[in-house]
């Protein structure tokens, strides 16, 4: 046991000498958390439009004013051709045109019938969905303005209930993946470069030839890291909460129990990476390529799992992230008890049992 | 210029000698390639479905049917109660839920009128956002048969009528893989650029070669130029790789030109590698310029407009955008291969693109020094 | 007999913060000598080393080396100097052709030079055979060697070696000082440092530092004198104990 801690030392005070590394493990996830918190969100807002207005007349004065006015939309140019149209989009200037056609008033109140073409930029296609859908439903509120709001008769109403995000802020979706991102990164990757390190040192043979246990040389390895990411889990919550306004509804200790279990299922990643590479370089780029894209993509934060082939959503199965991340939504932002989570924690503890014994088979007590 | 030709022999000697280097460089890219796009799938569709139908009458069964066979909503659980229905959404079972009163039909048709409740799962914003417009959309229609049924819908427009055509430029079939491949090529060539480029010189450092160099009379802007040259190749290769992939596997061919693409990547890498390689002048081991460069690639991809929108962004995050070199190469693949556009067209984003190049790359030959305080 | 002065050091010093590795020390190396630079660890060799190398910038005093200002015409004075560093300075994963051509490439040499130059170093380090193995797969007395061809395969006026002979076997120490001597002779200037006191007697004459400050200087048989010592061991434990800072 004595040997043990010793060892757990060293490992500290690996970390806490190299400040440069301190600082990035401390700050990293900080930074990252505020950043894409705010940054990234799928929220349609903003998004420029330019539009062809052939009749300037009262009626698409009035139009084109009430979408400029809308928080979805920013006027930025107003054309006088398709062919303006067509060169505007091409310098990727704007998401979306409207064009009116001549005679928009007069058709409207004459025939009782006018026309207005939407053209979006469909290279984007959720994009363009969105901002027609809005843009179309600007116009018909315009219209039922001028039909002095009659109501039809057999009309069915609907009420809609937007459960846990009413104002459908991005930040509730993206702050749970983040975390599981941030956590896995900082876990996984530093734990295999810190081993691999001692690999091309030439310290780990020295380290081999005392009478610790393999096991035991794994695990006090990472404890050191373990630490680091409580206090990362603590910042990373506060932020959440403090600064972006994501609230813990659910139980707050099993929420840091969870993100601990995640963080060691991290941790044992990060070992059997280092049991494969040789150099740093090698170990660096498998974390990069096998866990942040792999994270990114099948944890379900950025896009939906269900609409991927089969064969993909079985492999999303194996990522731990998107376990983590049903994780957090459900205790931290639904606000569930553990019974509802209670598949999905078997399933990370299970990940992490079978990742340490792996990885103790594996780790070499002789160097090739 | 003999200088960088031996130097440049070197490099490209010892980094094709690296075993791992091809499966680094083009297989794992290959393969991302292959499967990043259909997991980048963004399209709203398969939006499961929960139904609480207290009324049981053919109407709500009609309705209930409609909405199944719009193609977007897989009907997934069918409860007896509200609390039951929430339940599935807890469990992420659904995500949307309809709730059909008891006497919606009586209501409807002795009263006129009649209120259908959903409630959606708005953790995912725009996936709620859309698929309640879609089931809005869907009972709409609805309701429009059901007048018909009922009222004689006079055969000219009584009331003023704006009809709202749309349509859909540059990918009309809405195909996100269309939209995704580029920027994902974007995002794996900068990747393997900068990650390479940041590790070379701090490798040198580590090995102890370094030395042997400064005590050489090589220039400064020689030894950074013979870093970068064999990257920069290396990093277009990967590119035409992925481009090959593209037009073969997806079927991407670019609307505009390959050499507009090309013109433009050139000098994108050479701002992409210049900021590795100033990173790595600064980090004094593999780990700290490792995690920096990746930290840095990190923010660069995933705040660059590749997943989300950057005119989502807050004011200042828009400015952080502009400041990251990988949003305008994603810009321009984008707007060069689907849209067509041509030099003239991303005029700016070249200027854009040519100033961090030069910037990064002259900060590095300044910040390497053979001679230590 | 009139000698040229290759390196002269006055006064040169080097702080650290507070510490100062390298203590006003003075003094002269003529052409053609070898002179050894010796001294226990933390001493200060190899600072005084890297400033006449300029790959550190001295605090205080002057120095020239092959005539060139140390503060002002380093990259003059790197093209009149070979450096083999106490880190082993080739790279693993060339061969020894490639690492060859690549350091004498980087000096300038043309490519009928390099040719001519691989094929009479490699003679003389019999590795004929092994031109076209990676450095990586040599035993360590052989790198060592090949390090020191290699830092002067462009014939400069100053070779500086930073305990070139650590973790060999005493063969290859005595073969590879036969490298030094054969360099020696043909006008080559060799900087040593080292803490083998069998290899002082090698130099033609040695300093010998003590706490950043040069001690004894001059040919190991005048010091032994001095000191009343029959080894320049002896010579060098009587200075070394009053060292007060080890490392």
């Amino acid at each position: 046991m004595k040997q043990f801690l010793i060892f757990v030392k060293k490992e500290w005070l690996h970390i806490w000498r190299d400040s440069r590394t301190l600082f990035i493990l401390v700050w990293m996830p900080i930074v990252q958390i505020v950043l894409y918190g705010f940054a990234l969100t799928n929220e349609v807002k903003n998004s420029t439009i330019a539009i062809f207005d052939q009749s300037k007349d009262a009626a698409t004065t009035a139009i084109s004013n009430e979408i400029s006015a809308s928080r979805y939309f920013k006027l930025v140019k107003n054309v006088h051709s398709y062919k303006e149209i067509e060169a505007t989009f091409k310098q990727g200037k704007i998401r979306m045109a409207i064009v009116f056609p001549n005679n928009f008033s007069n058709d409207l109140l004459h025939s009782n019938h006018a026309q207005v073409q939407l053209i979006a930029d469909a290279s984007d296609p959720n994009t363009a969905n969105t901002l027609t859908n809005y843009a179309s439903s600007i116009i018909s509120d315009y219209q039922q303005r001028l039909n002095n709001e009659q109501q039809l008769p057999y009309a069915i109403n609907t009420q809609l209930r937007m459960l846990y995000n009413p104002e459908l802020k991005g930040a509730y979706n993206f702050v749970p993946g983040v975390m599981a991102l941030v956590l896995m990164l900082v876990c996984a990757m530093m734990t295999s470069i810190a081993i691999v390190k001692e690999k091309e040192m030439g310290t780990m043979e020295v380290i081999l030839v005392s009478p610790l246990k393999p096991f035991l040389i794994i695990i006090a390895k990472t404890i050191p890291y373990l630490l680091v990411s409580v206090l990362n889990i603590a910042s990373i919550l506060l932020l959440s909460v403090y600064v972006l306004g994501v609230p813990i509804t659910g139980n707050l200790w099993l929420l840091i129990w969870e993100s601990i279990l995640f963080t060691v299922t991290s941790l044992s990643v990060g070992i059997l990476i280092s049991n494969s590479a040789k150099t740093q370089q090698v170990a660096m780029f498998t974390s990069l390529m096998s866990l942040f894209l792999p994270t990114l993509l099948f944890s379900g934060f950025l896009f939906p799992v269900e609409n991927m082939p089969l064969p993909l959503q079985v492999i999303s199965n194996i990522v731990p992230a998107k376990w983590y991340y049903i994780i957090v939504k459900a205790v931290m932002i639904k606000g569930l008890g553990f019974s509802y989570v209670w598949k999905e924690t078997l399933v990370l503890v299970g990940m992490t049992l079978l990742l340490l014994i792996i990885s103790i088979r594996k780790f070499k007590t002789r160097l090739a | 210029m003999r200088t960088l030709k031996i130097l440049l022999q070197k490099e490209l000697r010892q980094i094709l000698r690296d075993p791992a280097i091809i499966r680094i460089l083009f297989i794992i890219p290959t393969i991302q390639l292959l499967v990043l796009p259909f997991a980048a799938d963004y399209e709203i569709k398969n939006i499961d479905l929960g139904v609480v139908d207290h009324d049981h009458s053919a109407y709500s069964r009609k309705l209930v049917d409609k909405i199944v066979s719009s193609g977007y909503f897989r009907l997934k659980d069918y409860s007896a109660s509200y609390q039951q229905g929430l339940d599935a959404i807890k469990k992420e079972k659904t995500d949307i839920l309809l709730e059909i009163p008891p006497q919606f039909e009586r209501s409807l048709v002795k009263e006129k009128e009649a209120t259908l409740f959903i409630a959606a799962n708005a953790i995912n914003g725009v996936k709620a956002g859309l698929g309640s417009a879609y089931i809005q959309g869907i009972i709409h229609d609805y309701n429009q048969e059901v007048r018909m049924q009922w009222l004689q819908i006079p055969r000219f427009n009584s009331q003023p009528v704006i009809e709202v055509t749309s349509s859909d430029w540059y990918n009309p079939n809405m195909n996100y893989k269309v939209f995704m491949v580029p920027g994902i090529l974007v995002m794996l060539v900068t990747m393997i650029g900068s990650t390479f480029a940041a590790s070379n010189i701090v490798r040198e450092k580590e090995i102890g070669t370094i030395e042997q160099i400064n005590v050489s009379p090589i220039q400064k802007a020689q030894f950074i130029l013979g870093k970068l040259i064999p990257f920069w190749l290396i990093a277009l290769m990967v590119l035409t790789t992925g481009l090959i992939i593209a037009r073969l596997v997806y079927g991407i061919v670019p609307v505009g030109h390959y050499l507009t693409i090309y013109a433009f990547a050139s000098i994108y890498l050479l701002a992409v590698l210049g900021l590795g390689l100033l990173l790595s002048t600064y980090a004094q081991t593999q780990q700290q310029s490792m995690l920096v460069s990746f930290f840095i690639t990190m923010i660069f991809n995933l705040m660059s407009g590749l997943y989300t929108p950057i005119e989502s962004m807050p004011e200042w995050a828009k400015i952080i955008a502009r400041l990251n070199p990988v949003s305008y190469f994603i810009e321009v693949m984008r707007l060069v291969m689907l849209k067509g556009s041509s030099l003239a067209d991303i005029k700016y984003h070249i200027v854009a693109i040519l100033g961090f190049a030069v910037f990064f790359n002259t900060w590095a030959v300044l910040n390497y020094r053979k001679r230590s305080g | 007999m009139q000698t040229e002065k290759v390196i002269t050091a006055k006064n040169l010093s080097k702080k650290f913060g507070h510490f100062v590795a390298v203590d006003h020390i003075s003094f002269e190396v003529n052409k053609g000598e070898i002179f050894g630079f010796l001294g226990a660890n933390g001493a200060g060799k190899t600072t005084a080393m890297r400033m006449l190398c300029g790959l550190s910038m001295p605090s205080s005093g002057e120095a020239t080396v092959a005539g060139f200002d140390v503060y002002k015409q380093t990259e003059q004075i790197k093209k009149n100097i070979g450096y083999m560093s106490q880190r082993f300075s080739l790279y693993e994963d060339l061969t020894i052709g490639e690492n060859i051509r690549f350091y004498a490439g980087i000096y300038g040499l043309t490519d009928k030079q390099i040719r001519e130059k691989s094929d009479s170093l490699l003679k003389e380090l019999n590795m004929q055979e092994h031109k076209k193995t990676l450095v990586r797969e040599l035993p360590l007395g052989w790198k060592q060697k090949l390090a020191f061809s290699i830092a002067i395969v462009h014939d400069p006026a100053i070779v500086f070696l930073d305990e070139p002979t650590g973790g060999v076997d005493p063969i290859t120490r005595r073969e590879f000082w036969n490298l030094i001597y054969e360099a020696s002779s043909n006008g080559i200037t060799v900087f040593v440092t080292t803490h083998y006191m069998d290899e002082a007697e090698y130099c033609h004459r040695v300093s010998i530092m003590v706490d950043g400050r040069i001690d004894a200087l001059g040919a190991p048989a005048s010091l032994k004198k001095d000191h009343a010592a029959k080894t320049m061991d002896e010579v060098f434990l009587q200075l070394a104990r009053k060292a007060v800072r080890s490392e």
